[in-house]
């Protein structure tokens, strides 16, 4: 494989994003899954890097997921969309920053629709200012939180305390990135790197010392797929994606899988769980199951913030052998314990723990 | 009736001039990208949907065409709407749009609109 | 009307058009520059190993097309390109790289064709993926008689992608270069020539065999060689872990998604206005038709001239065109040239 191959395309894909002075649009479900990710990335541009950046609690789901199981129509996500740009303008802002790349999909999606079928746009305008008496610019910028992450990698690896090396080894940890179909699938010109050869997670693996590992099924589905997941009679469709993956990377002994979406996220982390338990196929090394992590958790991790204080407990697939192989020091103890030092319950039969 | 042990049996062509060809025209008026497929195969082969199940967007298409539409009335709902097809076509076919067409087209027809 | 002796003509592009264009200006009495780009003249031809449909060896072509411009009438050129053309009265003055004002009574255009850069079809990994090559490199091979996988394997399971940068709106290249599938099956045999024990596999959408004893070839790539057809594009290559590439395509006529794994993929890359045709098209105002190449005067009556009296075409800058029709095409060219002296 020829790495000035994939540089050449990189430097064909470069987008533009914002430097500062951020609208921060927030997911329905990586809150509620990997609660780290969300605080790191808002802390980290904030409190390290003292970006201003903004979320107004008006805001509400893009329901994308609602869209993409055919329950919400295209007009009435169009004009979800434009309230919240309509929430941006009287905040005073020009760049969205959205943290979920089914939603990215759903605003890049929109704005071509708008871009090539104005009177669509017009329609929107109108619909929402009927409904609510509200008015909207179109943004000057529109960034996945990865391409922050990704433009800032940089100083994430100024500020390192790990490296993504095996630190008994020094050898490099592989790592498996998945950008998640429509983070630039639609319209390779909103990623970093396009969409055959992405960059975006590449990008941190490289400055933080990690190995990418292209594999055959690189640019596979996660297994997601809004309807095929929400019918249980078709969730075996959605595993079987799965599987598919994990199958073809599992030769590369991958250490981590780093994720661009929260659904991606989810499906590659508890999907994990479930071929384990439906057959016993597990796709790490030493019987293990391959942790499964945000960019913001990685970068959590790498900059030295305790793992529990990222959230990484809360995973199907626990991420002590990961830990173990960065030389991450953590306290066991600590794991499910509160803020203010109150047990939890500790959930059973955790994987890799 | 009489029983011979054989049958007469049923022609198996596509019955080109009886069958429906409203569900293709009603695709193809509002997406006219929809009449250029060459029929290369490239969607169905990058398919997320169609590495498990039967579900050939190409297959699909050229159905619709000749109005074979039973058969994709009961296989257009299983796309994921993931887009990998359009990122592959060499025709530029705008191939999500014409898949939710397709289902709007056969929701009108359930409704009689179409 | 005057004589063609007195007459001085520049023929821009010294491949098989060019070279062909000039020999016969020449027998004709005119008096000729030819201007190369390249330090050497033959064009592509040169890089190519046997031709179809005869397997003629392309170094025939090559002694043949350098007999036609060995002629006190030629002077050869190489290492300059014509940056624009002008016309001063009946004249056409040609602004060279060198800087230099060449007058000339016509000029013929031959700037041919470039070929598709397969690296722009990101999907198949040209020049990501060491063993993802293009029919120019398969060629270079069969010159060096050593067809090997980057890890200097012999590679045992070959693959053809047929209209790599051809009849695809992605790359904005709507037609057909027309000469790809011929090539590829010419290739395919020619690799089972090279290795007896290799499995072969054309992957097309339309096997265009239109020219004379094309599909004649095609048959005997099947019936002598064994090659494989499979009805389908790629849609896109990855590598494994042993660097063995994982196509996807559908087997549209078995109305399945086939996967396959290979030594080494060949992309049958298809042929583009050449950049040379194109700046020319630019700074001298020649008209250019929806697929880049010139656009001639007339479909059918004038596929030799240009809408300025006294420029003409040559080979494959107004289509893509095999040998035999580029070389038809060039004594054409000279037919038109002719006529033109004839009537001023
Ligand atoms: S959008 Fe539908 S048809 Fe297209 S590749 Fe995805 S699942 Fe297949
Ligand atoms: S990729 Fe495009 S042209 Fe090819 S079969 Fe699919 S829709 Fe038709
Ligand atoms: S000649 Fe064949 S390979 Fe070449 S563009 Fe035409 S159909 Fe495609």
């Amino acid at each position: 494989m020829k790495l000035e191959g994939k540089k050449r395309i990189w430097s064909e894909y470069q987008k533009e994003i914002a430097d500062d002075h951020y609208f921060y649009v927030r997911s329905c479900i990586r809150q509620s899954f990997f609660p780290g990710s969300e605080q790191f990335f808002l802390h980290f541009l904030g409190d390290v890097l003292g970006k201003d950046i903004y979320e107004n609690p008006s805001h509400t789901t893009c329901t994308g997921i609602g869209y993409h199981s055919d329950v919400v129509p295209l007009s009435t996500i169009m004009t979800v969309i434009a309230r919240h740009y309509a929430l941006m303008k009287e905040a005073g802002y020009k760049h969205i920053v959205i943290s979920c790349v089914t939603s990215f999909g759903i605003y890049t999606e929109i704005f071509e629709t708008w871009k090539h079928f104005p009177e669509e746009l017009e329609k929107t305008r109108e619909y929402l200012y009927k409904a609510t008496g509200r008015e909207f610019d179109l943004p000057e910028s529109m960034t996945h939180t990865s391409d922050i992450i990704y433009k800032f990698r940089n100083e994430i690896a100024d500020r390192a305390k790990y490296r993504l090396v095996n630190h008994e080894t020094g050898e490099p940890l592989n790592v498996v990135e998945h950008i998640g179909c429509h983070y630039s699938k639609m319209f390779p010109k909103y990623g970093v790197g396009g969409a055959e050869f992405p960059n975006v997670l590449g990008g941190m693996i490289e400055a933080w010392g990690g190995n990418v590992v292209d594999y055959p099924e690189r640019r596979h589905c996660c297994g997601f797929g809004f309807r095929q997941y929400l019918v249980q009679a078709n969730r075996g469709y959605s595993l079987s994606n799965t599987a598919k993956k994990f199958s073809s990377m599992k030769p590369y002994k991958p250490d981590l899988v780093l994720t661009n979406c929260p659904g991606c996220t989810m499906f590659m982390d508890k999907w994990q769980y479930t071929i384990r338990e439906m057959e016993g196929t597990v796709y790490g090394n030493n019987g293990e199951s391959i942790p499964v992590l945000t960019y913001e958790e990685l970068a959590g991790l790498v900059m030295g913030y305790n793992p529990w204080d990222l959230g990484l407990q809360y995973h199907m697939v626990q991420a002590e052998p990961l830990l173990k192989k960065l030389g991450i020091e953590y306290d066991p103890a600590d794991k499910f314990k509160t803020k203010d030092g109150r047990q939890m319950p500790v959930p059973q039969n955790l994987i890799n723990a | 009736m009489g029983d011979f042990g054989f049958t007469v049996l049923k022609e198996r062509h596509i019955n080109y001039d009886a069958n429906d060809k409203s569900i293709a025209e009603y695709i193809a008026e509002r997406e006219p990208s929809f009449r250029i497929c060459i029929e290369c195969g490239c969607c169905s082969a990058t398919c997320t949907t169609g590495n498990f199940i039967r579900f050939s967007l190409r297959e699909l298409q050229i159905l619709l065409k000749r109005g074979e539409n039973e058969i994709v009335r009961e296989q257009i709902d299983r796309c994921m709407l993931c887009g990998k097809c359009i990122l592959v076509c060499p025709r530029g076919v705008n191939t999500r749009n014409v898949i939710l067409l397709a289902r709007e087209a056969f929701r009108k027809s359930v409704e009689n609109e179409i | 009307m005057l004589k063609a002796d007195k007459r001085e003509v520049v023929v821009i592009g010294g491949g098989a058009a060019g070279m062909e264009a000039a020999g016969q200006l020449a027998k004709a009495g005119c008096i000729v520059t030819l201007l190369e780009r390249e330090s050497v003249t033959g064009g592509h031809v040169k890089n190519w190993y046997h031709l179809f449909p005869d397997s003629r060896n392309s170094d025939e072509v090559i002694e043949y097309l350098a007999r036609q411009v060995n002629h006190d009438n030629i002077t050869v050129r190489t290492g300059v390109t014509a940056g624009s053309l002008e016309k001063n009265g009946k004249s056409i003055i040609i602004n060279t790289s060198r800087g230099e004002r060449i007058r000339s009574d016509a000029v013929i255009v031959a700037t041919g064709f470039d070929l598709f850069e397969s690296r722009r079809k990101e999907e198949y990994g040209y020049g990501i993926y060491d063993n993802v090559i293009s029919s120019a490199d398969l060629e270079m091979m069969f010159r060096k008689d050593s067809i090997k996988r980057h890890d200097g394997e012999t590679p045992r399971r070959i693959g053809f992608v047929h209209c790599v940068g051809s009849r695809d709106a992605k790359v904005n290249n709507l037609y057909c270069s027309k000469l790809c599938c011929v090539t590829a099956v010419k290739q395919a045999m020619e690799v089972k020539k090279h290795i007896g024990n290799a499995s072969v596999y054309c992957f097309y959408m339309d096997m265009r065999m239109g020219g004379a004893l094309y599909e004649e070839l095609y048959k005997e790539s099947q019936e002598k060689y064994g090659i494989i057809y499979i009805r389908g594009k790629v849609s896109e290559v990855s590598e494994n872990i042993d660097t063995r590439l994982i196509v996807k395509v559908e087997d549209t006529l078995a109305g399945r998604p086939l996967r396959m794994e290979l030594d080494m993929l060949v992309l049958m890359a298809g042929m583009e206005m050449s950049e040379g045709g194109m700046g020319l098209a630019e700074s001298s105002g020649l008209k250019t038709g929806e697929n880049r190449f010139f656009a001639p005067a007339d479909h059918h009556f004038g596929t030799n001239k240009s809408t300025v009296a006294g420029i003409f075409y040559a080979g494959a800058c107004t289509a893509p065109m095999n040998i035999t029709e580029t070389i038809s095409h060039a004594r054409a060219a000279v037919a038109d040239v002719m006529d033109y002296f004839r009537n001023i």
